[in-house]
């Protein structure tokens, strides 16, 4: 029973948050539904049983992508006046593009046709013999796909280096700490143990002379003061 | 009836780990504030009760007492929000952790990624309450916060799985218990090194406090707030900080095991080690807050970005490597 409105609570929640991440006006509460949005497919999963695609959905998702989206739209400079300017005029043409999009969508789905075993694998974890489902998404990945994941990775790491390449520029002015040197250099200072007081008189460093017993003021009277 | 009792039942062992949790965050703070004052010839707190053992209490009232102020700039819901996440983003990592051989809320077979998850999501609460203070004071401490515990969390994630390869789990207790006789600090001892300053820089301690700086960014991002809503995310903080040295000593310093596995150290029983090693990592952060200047921002990432992630993703290699070379692997 727990579990069915378990169920129910995420689903409404992650379909609530949904709209909402499209609906707010404001782009930041956009951004934080959505995290909301990914919590609660994660709490999905959980339920479905699949508690290390739920763990990977929030490290991944929410721990870093989304991090990211909110450094970005929290640094837009938005004038929300100017952003629905335009609603009015092009409304049409949305509504026309959207129209088209839904259509096809329905076409889609109408001529889905589900393979003849797949509701028989539906919501089934991968558990042959009681092994975990981090095991089993090891096995799977490392195991039986280990070429086409090494592939992937390969990939993923390409876009990287295409991206450094595409950013660094090596500017002539540019100033560079260089902390091999900072570290290597000796000499300048030396650190000793030195008995109180002798170091006074090793280094030859003087007590700073007293200062001179202050002299009564001097004042020339010079006849036009300025009193 | 069964699912009322088990709910009651969870309840009630929430409340015996949060009550004592909280007692711990208040005389933290004591800890830190008279370890702090005998480092440098001070006495510490002294005037209320008996060696200042009520000062906490007096603390935490004066917060109560005090007016809740919401800048009109600010974007209350979101203010409001942000130090509750952080609040609860410090408790529910308790869950997981196993206290004893079955002492544990929550025995999950992915607690360690749980509490990964949750440690990533720590950055929320101080971006959050940045963005909404509408200052730029806090807003600079909440970009430095997310972009240095984005950083971290990267070289904390490969040090946990030269852990993990090691004790061939991801569960807690499996990970403690893959560590009786030998316990992971012993090989593991440049990533236990590595994972106490990464540590340091997760929670946002010193030396890599960047994001509450006082001399430059007048304390960051919780500078617009006041009352129990500061008191809030002072008690996450310090929250954070006590589940952070758990993971340490379930990590690398065997948990709730005895150091050594015959008589005198095994009458003592297992929570009170575990209550022992986590003082202990405490003292660590209490002791590096004494002794460290703060570190500078650029320098900051570049430790984190140059130097502990290629040292443990070499050392994850290395792990994997020593395992199968000497068919060591777990099974």
């Amino acid at each position: 029973m727990i579990a069915g409105l378990a169920f129910y609570l995420f689903a409404g929640i992650l379909i609530a948050s949904a709209v909402m991440v499209v609906t707010s006006r404001n782009p930041v509460h956009g951004v934080l539904f959505l995290i909301l949005a990914f919590f609660n497919a994660a709490a999905l999963f959980l339920i479905a049983g699949a508690e290390f695609l739920a763990m990977i959905l929030v490290i991944v998702y929410v721990g870093a992508v989304a991090v990211l989206f909110l450094f970005v739209v929290m640094m837009l400079d938005i004038d929300f006046a100017r952003l629905r300017e335009g609603f009015r005029r092009n409304a049409p043409l949305g509504l026309v593009i959207g129209g088209i999009l839904l259509i096809e969508l329905l076409l889609v789905a109408a001529a889905w046709r589900f393979a003849p075993e797949a509701a028989a694998l539906r919501l089934q974890p991968v558990q042959p013999d009681g092994v975990t489902n981090t095991e089993a998404l090891g096995r799977v990945l490392y195991t039986d796909y280990v070429y086409a994941f090494q592939i992937a990775g390969l990939i993923l790491l390409v876009a990287m280096i295409g991206a450094i390449v595409l950013t660094l520029r090596d500017r002539p002015t540019a100033k560079r700490q260089d902390v091999a040197a900072q570290i290597a250099r000796s000499g300048s200072v030396v650190t000793r143990r030195v008995p109180i007081g002798a170091g006074l008189a090793e280094t030859g460093i003087a007590r700073p002379p007293l200062p001179e017993a202050p002299k009564p003021k001097q004042v020339e009277h010079q006849g036009g003061g300025h009193h | 009836m069964a699912e009322v009792l088990y709910v009651a039942q969870t309840v009630v062992i929430v409340l015996l780990i949060v009550v004592p949790l909280l007692l711990g965050v208040a005389y933290l703070t004591y800890a830190e504030r008279k370890v702090i004052g005998a480092m440098q010839l001070r006495q510490g707190p002294m005037t209320v009760g008996p060696w200042g053992l009520l000062q906490p209490l007096a603390d935490g009232l004066k917060l109560f007492l005090k007016e809740t102020v919401v800048p009109s700039g600010a974007n209350r819901g979101i203010f409001i929000l942000a130090p509750m996440v952080t609040f609860i983003l410090a408790l529910i990592g308790w869950a997981v952790i196993p206290f004893g051989d079955g002492l544990v809320l929550a025995d999950i077979n992915v607690g360690v990624l749980y509490l990964f998850a949750i440690s990533s999501l720590g950055v929320y609460g101080i971006i959050m309450a940045g963005w909404a203070s509408n200052s730029r004071y806090a807003f600079l401490g909440a970009l430095r916060s997310s972009a240095q515990m984005v950083s971290y969390e990267i070289s904390i994630g490969l040090i946990i799985i030269s852990v993990l390869l090691t004790a061939g789990s991801l569960n807690l207790s499996a990970i403690v218990r893959a560590q009786e006789g030998l316990w992971f600090v012993i090989p593991h001892f440049p990533m236990f090194m590595l994972f106490l300053a990464s540590m340091l820089a997760e929670t946002n301690r010193h030396p890599f406090d960047l994001p509450e700086d006082e001399a430059s960014l007048v304390t960051g991002y919780n500078v617009e707030y006041s009352s129990m809503a500061f008191a809030l995310f002072f008690l996450g903080e310090y929250a954070n900080m006590i589940l952070m040295a758990a993971i340490c000593s379930i990590l690398f310093l065997g948990g709730w095991l005895a150091p050594f596995g015959f008589v005198p150290f095994t009458w003592i029983p297992g929570p009170i080690w575990f209550i022992l090693k986590i003082c202990a990592v405490l003292f660590i952060f209490i002791w590096a807050r004494a002794t460290l200047p703060r570190y500078r921002y650029d320098q900051l990432m570049r430790l984190g970005w140059k130097v502990f992630l290629p040292l443990s993703l070499l050392w994850v290699v290395v792990t994997s490597g020593v395992l199968v070379a000497f068919d060591l692997l777990p099974r």
